[in-house]
């Protein structure tokens, strides 16, 4: 939900990037581990003010919400065994849920229309051995990642 | 791990986890789970289900999810080093990638790895949603408000928080 306020704040009104520059830097932040959105701050920041930059847009994108975060969870450690804010907490859960699901679904459609190569596949052992064998992460993308980059380097020589 | 400091054991274990989210923060919600629930028995399956939705409602990016678990292992302590844990290492390897891009844009292996890392990404992100439709939707009310959201978040384009606040009504009602 940031993303489309970034982008109007960064190409929009301050003009400090054009649109297409914007994209550029957040098919990289993309492209990098991590949560995407901090990663656009620092690139952002370092394109615009170098190190300094970075550090500045990361402190304003996280500071303030993790101020708010500590306060909530201070709030919850107080008050989470409420009945009204347990069912409160459960509905918003499952709402967030199903957007979650509909994200993945647009996000997949993509990667499943192209099925006779390897990305399809990829996608299905990664689901299986995350989701459903629920194997630790680092191990299985140590293994799952490499094949895949390989098997796409294949694929777009063909 | 069991039984160490609990500051040591979020700091390496995000940070390891900051360079392995491939998809965002999203992405490394199944291996927090099996961390902080599975492995360390931290906190329950309901505590981790409340945290997600807070994470939710709370302004900013999704990697404030790790500032909440962090508070609720170790405080307000916890929740500074895990926030810094989950995005230090990847804003130190952002920075550093953002000044060579540029030369490799056109690379075909530059290409290969963005093309590969899509599919395991799409990947992570639906083991997500499956490990906490286990997590949280216990009841078949929250089954119903799932798949309602699912659909109506895939056809339209309405704004989040109209869904959230349908769906938290319901829960103060006391349905789901």
């Amino acid at each position: 939900m940031i993303l489309p306020w970034a982008r109007r704040m960064i190409v929009d009104e301050k003009h400090w990037m054009t649109a297409e520059e914007f994209n550029e830097t957040y098919s990289l932040a993309q492209f990098l581990p991590g949560p995407n959105v901090v990663n656009l701050s620092v690139v952002f920041g370092s394109r615009i003010g170098g190190g300094l930059g970075a550090i500045a847009a990361l402190g304003g994108l996280l500071g303030p919400p993790a101020l708010i975060a500590a306060f909530l969870s201070f709030l919850y450690s107080q008050f989470g065994d409420a009945t009204i804010l347990r069912g409160i907490l459960a509905g918003i859960a499952a709402a967030a849920i199903g957007l979650m699901s509909a994200t993945i679904a647009k996000m997949a459609q993509p990667v499943l229309s192209k099925l006779i190569a390897p990305a399809p596949l990829i996608m299905t052992a990664t689901f299986i051995a995350i989701g459903v064998l629920r194997l630790p992460l680092v191990p299985c993308l140590l293994v799952l990642a490499p094949i895949s980059v390989a098997l796409a380097y294949c694929w777009q020589r063909q | 791990m069991k039984g160490s400091d609990p500051l040591l054991t979020l700091a390496a274990n995000f940070a390891m986890l900051s360079l392995f989210a491939i998809g965002g923060a999203n992405a490394a919600i199944p291996e927090m789970h099996r961390l902080v629930v599975e492995v360390q028995h931290w906190m329950t399956d309901q505590q981790f289900s409340d945290l997600f939705a807070i994470a939710q409602v709370t302004p900013g990016p999704k990697v404030i999810i790790t500032t909440l678990i962090g508070y609720q292992v170790a405080g307000f302590a916890g929740a500074m080093v895990t926030t810094a844990a989950m995005v230090g290492p990847t804003c130190l390897a952002t920075f550093f990638i953002t000044r060579i891009w540029d030369r490799f844009r056109d690379a075909p292996l530059r290409v290969a790895i963005q093309a590969g890392l899509v599919p395991v990404s799409v990947g992570l992100l639906a083991a997500s949603a499956w490990v906490l439709i286990r997590t949280v939707d216990t009841s078949w009310v929250a089954v119903a408000i799932t798949a309602s959201t699912a659909i109506i978040g895939y056809f339209t384009r309405i704004n989040p928080l109209w869904l959230f606040a349908a769906a938290a009504l319901l829960g103060a009602a006391g349905l789901v």
